[in-house]
């Protein structure tokens, strides 16, 4: 079986979730009382022991000043997403055009990848469609796009989105594959077919 | 706080929030097909949200109001993302899209 050490990463990577579920029952009760924290406790270690998942390999690397950087930008553009979709629902000319983008993340963390997920889906932005998990692709519905390089410009905010988690959770590792390959030069060559594709498509409505 | 910036603030909120969610409303109506109408059923939502429980919190101003409001928004921002993509899967997979509004689709074309 596994050596001690290893079981005290185990531990150590999943007690911030633990903690977190305990804060939250207290926050549910709204008050932090000796009874509120047994009950939590108990409550945590029965939901972690019954409802057993895979562990979830966090990092354990928080750099708080691009966390804070991260949270200050997330709230800055969920009113700004909030404002387009809304403005755009009310707008009297609105006429649909959309695109399905894949976006290739350079993390190679299933909790970044959701993280980016996640925070795509409520900033001006996306839903997820699907996800690639082997190559960490995100595939996204993005709402009013009419022009190619509208595309690309949201790409390219999809993945400064995951450069700032990254640099606030992310894992040494993914922080270096960060500064050594940069999402454009990835994906640079099924970029030209792909805008080649939308051009096509474009012409075609155009003439139809 | 003078209780009529107090007053300001509340009114401001809740126009704010309210207006958000009419939005959120007319959009999940005008929107063509089911993954935009997602679009308008998370984003104006959440910050309606948010400005209704800002709201309550600065109304109510106790730590257990202002600890239970931040849990509601995180979860919300949490699980919101969460169903839009499992409603939005499944429509795709159905074919519940209206591809003559999609300028790319590159979860079509993919390379196998």
């Amino acid at each position: 079986m596994s050596t001690p050490k290893q079981r005290l990463v185990a531990i150590a990577n999943q007690a911030p979730l633990f903690l977190g579920l305990v804060l939250l029952w207290m926050l549910l009760w709204g008050s932090f009382s000796w009874l509120n924290l047994l009950t939590g406790t108990l409550l945590a270690t029965l939901v972690s022991v019954g409802f057993y998942l895979p562990a979830v390999e966090l990092g354990l690397r928080l750099n708080p000043w691009y966390t804070v950087l991260y949270l200050i930008r997330l709230g800055f553009d969920i009113v700004r997403g909030s404002l387009q979709v809304a403005v755009l629902a009310l707008s009297p000319r609105y006429t649909p055009s959309n695109a399905i983008v894949a976006v290739h993340l350079r993390t190679r963390s299933d909790f970044i990848l959701t993280l980016t997920g996640v925070s795509t889906s409520i900033v001006p932005g996306a839903i997820v469609v699907d996800v690639d998990r082997v190559q960490s692709t995100l595939y996204l519905h993005v709402l009013n796009v009419a022009h190619p390089e509208q595309v690309e410009r949201f790409r390219n905010g999809v993945l400064a989105e995951e450069r700032r988690i990254v640099m606030a959770l992310g894992s040494r590792e993914d922080v270096e594959r960060l500064h050594r390959v940069s999402g454009e030069d990835r994906s640079e060559k099924d970029q030209r077919a792909r805008d080649q594709h939308a051009n096509e498509k474009l012409k075609r409505g155009g003439t139809a | 706080m003078t209780d009529e910036l107090r007053d300001v603030i509340s009114a401001v909120l809740v126009l704010a929030g309210a207006v958000m969610c009419f939005a959120a409303g007319i959009g999940v109506i005008r929107f063509p097909d089911v993954l935009s109408r997602l679009h308008a059923a998370t984003k104006p939502q959440i910050f309606g949200l948010m400005a209704i429980t800002a709201d309550v919190a600065l109304n109510n101003f106790t730590v257990g109001t202002v600890t239970l409001v931040m849990a509601i928004v995180v979860f919300q921002a949490l699980t919101a993302p969460v169903a839009a993509h499992m409603v939005g899967r499944a429509a795709y997979d159905t074919h519940h899209v209206r591809v003559d509004v999609l300028i790319i689709d590159e979860l079509g074309t993919r390379p196998e």
